[in-house]
């Protein structure tokens, strides 16, 4: 426990660690000291004035954001000095504000509104010209309206500091001095929009949002982020069942304040006019709308009268879908033909990781994304954190911030993380292990590791690499990269093949009776047989789907509930956010067509399907109350489920591709056709697309 | 061939920083060693670090760049023994409207702060140093360069200086021309290639300075003063000026005086001496209105308040400061709404934007004055303007803000009558 330190501040004792600083003190005993350019997590700027306060025994004002607590000091933050020094530094900063809140979009969510209304002047006794300038488009997504800038350098310092990408400067000086991208007139960065969210007033603004709607008219759906797996609280702002933006707003989900371009942006797929709204049978070359009734009884017809089957489940599909998609094909359908795209070597590492009180329920070997903040020393193997992980990434470059963490890297190419590494290895593709060998002495200094491994990493590889963390004589935690929003969770829920079962390119070359694949794409570089009578659910009609005999169409994740687990196992519940005519969620499809074929399955509402995996799945009997606030983290048991060798395969998606889902988002593609290197594979660690 | 000097040396001076001034080819390595150049050096070579300290502490010398904090002190914060290595940077961005004295020290005498530095350098134990030069003041660099290479030439800069084994180099860096990089923490930014905006203090630039080396940090005159107190004694400086204020220093006098320029005075000297007798009184028989008293920063003095000796405390005493030494004298026909605006012209162009209030305070302020000067103004104009300068004072990241409110308060204060007969359109603008 740190060393406490007694001030009194408006009159009450209060206590605080020693170093905190006075600002902080004040919030954690419920004072409010008003602040723009003080932000947590963020280096310091002292630059807007608004935290001064007064402090006993010292001639001027003190910054409440920069003086650190000291014994006995007494303080007063809501003095008629005070008071008047606030109200002071706000009519300064409302001389050149537009105050064109009544068409700004943060009008009735911006900080400048809230501080004016609660210490700011009743009336101005500005009467001169304002300074104006026109605003500018950065890039698709970003816009910046120099006029409501307050300049307190939140979004440079997020895009520095928190992003690692630089994109954000300062130019010019006093009154006309103003954000800039760094690079010419446009962005080069990850577009990923956290300027946008840091920016306290309507400066930033989102190419997407902009002028669509008052924040007030929409309502705010906390949902998961259906694109990586590293599953990022996104808050989507829904009005007539149409989303209108994404944004981090409450900061609750386990990416803190963290969002990537995807997670804000990339959920136009969901209206993409390509969208599929009603269920369709293969008519010779053409399909032809069916009704679901119609739909419903051709499936179960097929499923009833098959002798073989084959099932292929998703990526991206809630856990309550995979399970019971899983438990339908092995208890239903009695097949154990059933697998998903498989994007990491989960298998091998959790069999590895077997026996090691690791996955008996205490979950000490697998890696959380609060361990990747927290881990004294992080190694990178094979793999482009920031490209294909950018919440790990986030995580890793915050702890090195600010704990001084030690980052590892091993890579075929040059990666972010090198930027802030101790020792960075560059190898061949499959000379990754020989590259970890080579960090064995630096390593075996660290007091913890956490090692993070892409699909480089796999099969006899992957064991050795955890007997070399067993070798390093501490605690070593590993996060296996796969893909999408819910990988993890469709390994967990037995989405795999058992007991001899056929494997998704066995199925694919098989000659079985039907062939059912639930929000998967397995067709896009792959061929299959001909002779399968192809169901398939998806939301649009990707390579898979053309070849299909039965479209039916689904909900996306953004809109149904149910549980998804992210890439270190943490579940968190979806939230449904809108509803597409004419779609089901996958859940109630199935639900639907094992109905028809008069099989018992149970009820197929996502919180009773919850319940039995909390019962039926190892790790998964977790607290439903957590989870109704946040994420839990789970601890799945090795199924001994083949391991597949050399088929695990990454989809290498960048920050702006998502597999499929990458064709139906106007956005993403906007960005990668608007100037700046990193969107066109170029830049530093991305992998081309 | 003799320098053409910007001004007449006056008799009443006390020549010791500027005694080379005027001299042929005084910014020669040649004039300055043939007149006890680089003496002071070899002396203090021979003395410990902590009598060179005790010296610069006894002669009472306090910083020439405007805040006037004590020399000596400020040598023995900065951490000898440190790991780190030190650096010594001059602040040689003379940009206080009004101030014009460290440019002369450059042109006329750049050795002798080369060896002001390389006695500091001694005490710091530093073996690389840099000259900031504002960048309006691109042709000093060129004769600055030149000092710097006539030293390394003759052994006064580089390995084993003037055999004494002492090693030390020395750089020049141009500035931009902004008058914030002044502020010693703008001024390492700006010598980092970073904007030149202010830091947090602490660290203080002794421990934490340029690329967060410990830092010795002082102005051309500092460092210029520093071989004669090292040459001569502390005592003797000392004893030129008044007890709390050693020495002399250039006082550079301008406005409406007759002989405009600048004159090294000791500390202390009759303020209506300076103007009267020094720089020749004010043209045409006209009388004294206001002076500024050390640059464009400082509250200004009403014709009766001048009649004080010209020290740091006198000054603060009736609420003003010494400065950076640059004496404006205003005439009666001065219309101070006018001299209002220029200053506050020049802060909101150099006010760095960093902070809220001088950003968008002494742009605001500027406008009202302009406005005002266009004879638009409004009674409550003139309450407003020292309100508003109230604001800013004292709440800005750095001194900027204060510098702007001051000069402000006190002629809104002072000067109200003009303001007022600027409303009945009585005083015509010229």
């Amino acid at each position: 426990m740190a060393e406490l330190v007694k001030l009194t501040m408006n009159g009450r004792e209060i206590t605080a660690e020693k170093g905190t600083l006075l600002i902080e003190a004040a919030r954690q005993n419920g004072i409010e000291i008003p602040s723009f350019c003080y932000y947590e997590g963020l280096t310091l700027q002292a630059a807007c004035r608004m935290c001064l306060v007064e402090v006993e025994k010292t001639p001027k004002l003190q910054v409440g954001c920069t003086l650190p607590v000291a014994e006995g000091m007494v303080v007063h933050t809501e003095s008629a000095v005070v008071k008047e020094s606030r109200k002071g530094t706000l009519e300064f900063l409302l001389t050149n504000h537009p105050l064109d809140c009544p068409v700004c979009d943060k009008g009735g969510e911006c900080e400048l509104q809230d501080m004016v209304f609660r210490y700011g002047a009743g009336e101005s006794r500005f009467r001169e010209r304002k300074i104006h300038v026109p605003e500018a488009q950065w890039s698709p997504v970003v816009f910046y309206d120099a006029p409501r800038c307050i300049l307190c350098y939140r979004c440079v310092r997020a895009c520095d500091e928190g992003m690692g990408v630089k994109a954000l400067g300062v130019a010019n000086r006093g009154a006309i001095s103003e954000i800039i991208p760094n690079h010419e007139d446009h962005l080069e960065c990850d577009e990923c929009g956290a300027c946008i969210d840091i920016c306290p007033v309507g400066a930033l603004t989102s190419g997407t949002y902009r002028y669509q709607t008052r924040p007030w008219e929409m309502t705010h759906v906390g949902t998961i982020c259906t694109h990586c797996a590293d599953g990022c609280r996104t808050t989507l702002g829904v009005r007539n069942d149409k989303i209108i933006r994404g944004n981090n707003r409450d900061h609750s989900g386990v990416n803190g304040e963290f969002l990537c371009v995807k997670g804000r942006y990339a959920f136009d797929f969901v209206e993409h006019p390509e969208r599929l709204q009603s269920p369709m049978l293969r008519s010779g070359d053409q399909f032809e709308s069916i009704s679901w009734a119609h739909a419903l009884e051709i499936a179960a017809k097929k499923f009833s009268a098959a002798k073989s089957f084959g099932v292929i489940g998703s990526n991206h599909t809630t856990n309550e879908e995979n399970y019971f998609l899983a438990k339908m094909a092995r208890l239903g359908l009695k097949t154990e033909n059933i697998d998903h795209h498989r994007t990491g070597d989960l298998a091998t590492l959790f069999d590895a990781l077997s026996g090691k009180a690791a996955l008996s329920g205490k979950n000490d070997a697998l890696a959380t994304t609060d361990d990747l903040y927290h881990a004294k020393a992080i190694l990178v193997v094979g793999a482009d954190l920031s490209q294909q992980h950018p919440f790990l990434a986030y995580q890793a470059r915050a702890n090195f911030r600010h704990h001084t963490s030690h980052v590892y890297t091993v890579t075929t190419g040059p990666v972010r993380e090198e930027a802030q590494a101790a020792a960075s290895v560059r190898v061949e593709k499959g000379g990754e292990l020989a590259g970890v060998e080579s960090l064995r002495d630096k390593l075996k200094a660290e007091a913890g590791l956490v090692i993070v491994f892409g699909d480089a990493i796999q099969g006899d590889a992957l064991r050795k690499l955890v007997a070399f963390g067993d070798s390093l004589g501490m605690p070593v935690k590993y996060i296996c990269l796969v893909d999408y929003s819910n990988s993890r969770g469709a390994f967990d829920m037995g989405v795999v093949p058992k007991n001899g079962g056929l494997s998704l390119q066995q199925m694919l070359a098989a000659d079985l009776d039907v062939l059912w694949v639930v929000g998967a794409n397995p067709l896009k570089n792959a061929t299959m047989s001909p002779k399968s009578f192809l169901v398939v659910q998806d939301l649009f009609m990707t390579e898979t789907a053309r070849h299909a005999d039965l479209v039916l169409p689904a909900a996306s994740a953004y809109e149904k509930t149910g549980t998804v687990t992210n890439v270190c196992g943490e579940a968190q519940k979806l939230k449904h956010a809108v509803k597409v005519m004419g779609t089901k969620t996958d859940l109630e499809i199935m639900g639907l067509i094992a109905k028809e074929m008069k099989l018992d399955l149970g009820i197929w509402l996502p919180e009773k399907v919850f319940e039995e995996i909390r019962k039926n799945i190892h790790g998964y009997d977790v607290s439903k109350a957590v989870l109704d606030l946040g994420a839990v983290t789970t601890a799945p048991l090795n199924g001994r489920v083949a391991a597949l060798p050399g088929l695990i395969k990454s989809s290498g998606d960048t920050l702006f591709t998502s597999g499929s889902l990458t064709k139906y988002s106007k956005i993403l593609n906007e960005v990668m056709e608007s100037p700046g290197v990193l969107y066109r594979g170029q830049g530093p660690g991305a992998r081309g697309q | 061939m003799p320098k053409k000097l910007y001004n007449e040396p006056s008799p009443l001076e006390t020549r010791i920083v500027s005694k080379r001034f005027g001299l042929e080819n005084s910014e020669s390595i040649e004039v300055y060693l043939a007149n006890e150049g680089f003496a002071a050096f070899k002396k203090a070579k021979e003395m410990t670090r902590e009598a060179i300290i005790d010296e610069v502490k006894l002669s009472s010398l306090r910083g020439r760049g405007g805040a006037g904090f004590p020399t000596g002190l400020k040598w023995s914060f900065v951490p000898h023994t440190s790991p780190k290595p030190r650096v010594i940077v001059v602040n040689a961005d003379e940009s206080e409207p009004g101030t014009c004295k460290d440019r002369l020290l450059m042109e006329y005498d750049p050795h002798q702060m080369i060896e002001g530095i390389l006695i500091a350098s001694l005490v710091v134990e530093a073996h690389v140093g840099y000259v900031y030069v504002r960048g309006e003041y691109r042709y000093l660099i060129e004769v600055i360069d030149r000092a710097i290479a006539e030293a390394y030439a003759k052994g006064y800069l580089g390995k084993n200086i003037a055999g004494t084994g002492w090693d030390f180099d020395l750089y020049t860096h141009s500035g931009a021309g902004a008058y914030e990089c002044g502020e010693e923490t703008a001024l390492l930014d700006s010598l980092e290639g970073k904007r030149g905006i202010p830091r947090m203090k602490p660290p203080f630039p002794a421990v934490a300075g340029a690329w967060a080396l410990p830092t010795l940090l002082n102005n051309v005159e500092t460092f210029s003063a520093i071989p004669p107190i090292i040459r001569d004694g502390g005592k003797a400086f000392l004893d030129l000026g008044i007890p709390k204020a050693g020495g002399t220093r250039l006082v550079c006098i301008s406005g409406h005086v007759n002989k405009p320029g600048v004159y090294e005075l000791p500390l202390g000297y009759p303020m209506m001496k300076a103007i009267n007798e020094v720089a020749g009184g004010i043209p045409n028989g006209k009388k004294l209105k206001a002076v500024v008293p050390g640059g464009s920063s400082c509250p200004l003095l009403k014709a009766d308040e001048c009649d004080i000796n010209m020290d740091y405390d006198s000054l603060a005493k009736i609420g003003s400061m010494l400065g950076s030494g640059g004496m404006v004298v205003l005439d009666e026909t001065t219309d101070m709404v006018k001299f209002a605006l220029r200053i506050m012209r020049f802060y909101a162009h150099e006010s760095c934007g960093w902070c809220i209030p001088c950003r968008e305070g002494t742009t605001w302020l500027k406008k009202i004055l302009e406005r005002f000067n266009a004879g638009h103004g409004r009674h409550e104009d003139i309450a407003l303007l020292g309100e508003l300068s109230k604001n800013m004072l004292g709440r800005t990241f750095c001194a900027l803000g204060d510098a702007a409110a001051l000069p402000t308060i006190s002629i809104v204060e002072k000067f109200a009558e003009d303001f007022e007969k600027r409303l009945s359109r009585e005083l015509v603008a010229v």
